[in-house]
């Protein structure tokens, strides 16, 4: 099946019932997702499939099929996306680091200057267990800056 | 053990004429949609099901309309889908409130309302809203349609009157009559499965439905029958006790579940008045 995984289109042999996760992983070679529970709790997996953040782990192949799949390793390609990864930097966003994809992707659809409620609802699906929540919010406000981007958000 | 994708069926019909026929021909099929629930029941061994019609493409079943005053919502609309909609906003504010505790974004961007209704779970956070809203289900199978009254669509635990030739194509709310009003009670806002929900409309009527305290969804009749004749919120919350069988299990207990549920029955007749 096709499917245009950070702007470039693929074709990969896989079944139907494979996880999106999985596919990414294997046949593409795209180790950046990672899988943290596997049941949807934690977004470690979170992925953007046609703009939206996604769960991979719940997502089969088939519903990927000739859509646009948005990795970790494709972040940096949109403002937003390299302005996040430069502020997880910055801030201290990443401690192990098993949840950042998936805090930048779910991130990557905020607009600018989103309200750190806005912040908050966008990220709920998105466990970290390093107990960085404030770290990850100080970054994801600073990328979201509406002048200067990481830049003006730094200490 | 998680299950390998090879030991898996997937049918993908094109259209839902095409999806009723596969369904006539071959009941043994398990309808799947956003796919929430399913990878998580195969991870973890709790789903036996292995052969799978995907419904997620079917455009048929999506879209938010009002038809005749009666909100009709196709059963493939998503959680978000129904969060940004005006048309739920202004008529079922409280689906929309229930929409949006359910997982987190990554989850309401693909768990279908179609699906939530289909589940069966006691725990379906939107179901409570369905009972209070007096909404309907929308069946078809490849000859006919029927629609059956919410209230009598669950027949026990997991149990609905879905047969397995037929599919839910839209679910539908007349239009509500009253204030609406809902709480779910959880470990965390997002993410967390319910320990008990509620929604309520107060109008002339008034019908007030609890989740996670009974086998299926349940409307609380007696407690609501005291409420409408004027009764006071104590004998209100001493026939609430009728209406619901909370039990202990992973998430709480049966006498917590009971003293939380009279407690938001007294708080919804608070905030409504």
């Amino acid at each position: 099946m096709k499917l245009i995984v950070n702007g470039k289109s693929r074709t990969v042999n896989a079944h139907p019932m494979k996880r999106l996760l999985d596919v990414l992983r294997e046949d593409c070679g795209l180790t950046g997702t990672k899988e943290g529970c596997g049941e949807g709790e934690c977004g470690a997996c979170t992925v953007l499939v046609d703009g939206l953040p996604v769960d991979s782990c719940l997502i089969p192949a088939a519903h990927a099929e000739g859509r646009r799949v948005v990795t970790i390793e494709g972040a940096a390609a949109t403002k937003t996306g390299k302005a996040l990864q430069n502020a997880f930097v910055v801030h201290g966003g990443a401690q192990c680091g098993i949840c950042t994809p998936g805090m930048i992707l779910a991130a990557a659809p905020l607009k600018t200057g989103a309200s750190l409620d806005e912040i908050k609802t966008a990220l709920a699906g998105n466990l970290c267990r390093c107990t960085g929540y404030p770290a990850i919010f100080r970054s994801v406000t600073s990328a979201l800056k509406t002048k200067g981007g990481a830049r003006a958000g730094r200490r | 053990m998680p299950v390998v994708a090879e030991a898996l069926v997937l049918e993908r019909p094109r259209s839902l004429k095409q999806a009723l026929a596969m369904l006539g021909g071959d009941p043994g099929l398990t309808p799947i949609a956003g796919c929430t629930d399913v990878y998580v029941g195969l991870h973890f061994g709790t789903m036996s099901d292995r052969r799978f019609i995907d419904l997620w493409d079917l455009g048929e079943l999506r879209g938010i309309s009002v038809e005749r005053d009666v909100l009709r919502i196709g059963a493939l609309s998503t959680y978000s889908e129904i969060i940004a909609s005006r048309i739920v906003q202004k008529r079922a504010p409280m689906l929309v409130a229930a929409s949006r505790e359910v997982g987190g974004a990554q989850i309401q961007n693909r768990g279908t309302l179609g699906g939530n209704v289909a589940n069966a779970s006691p725990a379906g956070d939107t179901l409570p809203v369905l009972a209070a809203a007096n909404a309907r289900i929308v069946l078809r199978n490849q000859r006919s349609a029927r629609t059956v009254a919410f209230d009598s669509y669950y027949t026990g635990y997991r149990k609905s009157v879905r047969q397995p030739d037929e599919l839910i194509v839209a679910i539908e709310i007349p239009r509500i009559d009253g204030v609406q009003w809902w709480r779910k009670v959880g470990t965390r806002r997002a993410q967390a499965i319910s320990k008990i929900m509620i929604a309520g409309v107060r109008g002339r009527d008034v019908r007030v439905a609890f989740g996670s305290v009974a086998p299926t969804v349940v409307l609380a009749t007696n407690a609501a029958a005291v409420l409408s004749r004027g009764g006071s919120i104590g004998d209100a919350q001493a026939a609430l006790r009728h209406d619901i069988s909370p039990i202990d299990d992973v998430r709480s207990t049966g006498e917590y579940r009971a003293k939380v549920a009279a407690n938001l029955l007294a708080q919804f007749w608070k905030e409504t008045a």
